[in-house]
């Protein structure tokens, strides 16, 4: 494994299976490295969703280890996790937009979490909204939300928050190929600010829109690495930048 | 990179929490719930605090107190055995105080039952002398024989009883109500936990999309709870105030009623400032509970997610 200092994500040896079945996910070790575009493919009931669910600490490998941030996440105290938490940014396949939330409310739901005031979160929330195309949208119920819609709205609030890793399960599943690449430069665009996108589809097409985007395969539970992109940090260079922190964002954000 | 630090209570609260919760609050049927509760126990409770404090100034006016009864005829023999029974008394050093009760006021007190007695006297309708003697100490059995067996020598008409043996099994009765009070107490105290963990859990079923997003966000599980915690405070604190004034107006008409019958038992029975204090908490108290239970139903469905 390289040098565990400037990776983010760390799985080694990792393995999941559901109660007493056959393991989905078996012997599962690779390295994400800070600012890199990462694709998750393989095909249906290949274990994407499983992974990705480990990524975002919806579920505990049953051997292996994950260690986040330079934490070992397994056996970090239940207490800090929702820390951990807080700097992932989840694309749930199913949206899960809060029902009886407006639009606004439910981009607002990880800043209002994580504590900050109400007069200061208009602004960024406000902004976000404007950048996926929803500012004419923010009292709108998700029920009134056309799928597309909804599908910006669950990514402006993965994002809101500024994560330092974003996940994504199949955020194009549901959309026109069209919305789709458009949905693709909006994480083109935050992981240009430094965020780690990692991005679950079977969709083979979507994997050449991104250029620099390195490859996972997961086949029956195994992972594979066609590009290599796994065993070696990534060529490309990383954005000079920090990370960015969990902050309001005080640069621009690009245009959608 | 720097290390994660659990996430303390008391720091971010949400803005508008409530707002989270799907659940219409007055609409539910967790405030009437609460309230029918809160009113049986404040009622529960009034017969329970009443009843003590009969039973206590009931137990302060007869310790010590015998009383004689002169049941004899002819009303000359009747006087004359009355006059040695309370000089008797009086010539004892171990009675605080000898009284006999006038004859205007036995008829009084008897009129009710006999009608005119006064008059019907002259009919040939005997009523006994009676006399109020309190002892200092407490009657014991051996002293009550004692004195008996020295009286009867000089008023042989004269029957004699500790007035807190015949009260006894009015004491047992009040006590066998007390701890009805209070098991009855005990009982809706569970009950409205119940009833509350119930509630606490059907909400938690049909908000648990909502827990959960809040939960993968980051949401800390005092967080969640506190969401909880304060919808159902709310409910609670609805349904305690109309359970008090439920409760209340029923102890206050029970009260008049009994202030009706005017009896001198019962009109220890009134509720003291404590008492009340008392009653005022229990709404307070099930606020408190309904929370507790509320967090406790909550953070135990929490632990089951990672
Ligand atoms: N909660 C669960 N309990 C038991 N088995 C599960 C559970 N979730 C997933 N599985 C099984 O694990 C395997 C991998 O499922 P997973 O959802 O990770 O696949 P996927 O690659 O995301 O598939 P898709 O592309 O269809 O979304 C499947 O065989 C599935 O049946
Ligand atoms: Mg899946």
């Amino acid at each position: 494994m390289s040098d565990p200092e400037s990776s983010i994500v760390q799985f080694a040896n990792v393995g999941l299976r559901y109660g007493t079945d056959r393991e989905v996910l078996s012997d599962i070790s690779f390295t994400l490295y800070p600012g890199s575009f990462y694709f998750l493919t393989g095909a249906s009931g290949a274990g994407k969703t499983s992974m990705l669910k480990l990524l975002y600490l919806a579920q505990r490998p049953s051997r292996g280890i994950i260690s986040m941030f330079g934490e070992d996440v397994i056996t970090l105290p239940r207490n800090c996790l929702p820390g951990v938490r807080r700097r992932i940014g989840v694309v749930f396949q199913d949206f899960r937009l809060v029902p009886h939330l407006s639009t606004f409310d439910n981009v607002a739901l990880p800043l209002r979490i994580s504590g900050m005031s109400e007069e200061r979160l208009q602004k960024p929330v406000a902004d976000m909204l404007e950048w996926v195309g929803l500012d004419h949208r923010s009292e709108a119920r998700p029920e009134t939300l056309s799928g597309g819609e909804q599908q910006r709205a669950a990514i402006a609030r993965a994002v809101i928050a500024r994560p330092e890793i974003l996940v994504a399960d199949e955020p194009t599943g549901n959309v026109d190929p069209e919305m789709a690449v458009k949905l693709l430069r909006l994480f083109e665009a935050l992981n240009r600010l430094g965020t780690t996108v990692v991005v679950a589809t079977h969709d083979v097409h979507l994997l050449r829109k991104v250029p620099d985007s390195l490859i996972m395969r997961l086949d029956k539970g195994k992972l594979s690495d066609p590009t290599g992109a796994l065993r070696y940090p990534p060529k490309r260079d990383l954005p000079k930048r920090d990370l960015p922190s969990r902050d309001v964002p005080q640069r621009e954000l690009p245009r959608k | 990179m720097s290390t994660p630090s659990p996430i303390r209570r008391g720091a971010p609260r949400f803005g508008d929490s409530a707002r989270l919760l799907q659940q219409a609050r007055i609409a539910g049927p967790m405030p009437w719930v609460i309230a029918i509760m809160i009113a049986l126990t404040v009622m529960a409770a009034a017969a329970g605090l009443a009843l003590n404090n009969i039973a206590g100034s009931a137990r302060d006016e007869i310790a010590g107190g015998i009383t004689v009864q002169i049941v004899e005829g002819a009303p000359i023999e009747r006087d004359r055995q009355a006059e040695r029974a309370v000089s008797y008394f009086s010539n004892r050093e171990d009675v605080a105080s000898v009284r006999r009760v006038p004859d205007e006021e036995l008829s009084a007190l008897l009129a009710p039952w006999l009608g005119d007695v006064g008059a019907a006297e002259d009919d040939g309708v005997p009523i006994p002398a009676l006399v109020d003697v309190r002892l200092s100490g407490p009657v014991t059995a051996q002293r009550l024989r004692n004195m008996r067996d020295e009286l009867l020598a000089q008023a042989p008409a004269a029957r004699i009883d500790a007035q807190a043996s015949w009260l006894g099994p009015v004491f047992d009765a009040v006590r066998s109500l007390q701890f009805l009070a209070i098991g009855l107490i005990a009982l809706l105290a569970l009950t409205s936990a119940a009833a509350v963990w119930l509630a606490a859990r059907s909400a938690l079923g049909s908000n648990r999309e909502t827990i959960e997003v809040i939960h993968h966000l980051g949401g800390t599980d005092g967080q969640i709870a506190g969401i909880f915690q304060r919808s159902i405070a709310w409910d609670a604190a609805l349904g305690g105030a109309a359970g008090l004034l439920l409760g209340l107006a029923a102890v206050f008409m029970l009260g008049q009623q009994f202030a009706g019958l005017g009896s001198g038992l019962v009109a220890g029975g009134g509720l003291g400032p404590l008492d009340w204090l008392a009653i005022a908490a229990i709404p307070v108290i099930g606020i408190v509970l309904a929370v507790i239970t509320a967090r406790l139903t909550v953070i135990a469905a929490l632990r089951r997610m990672i």
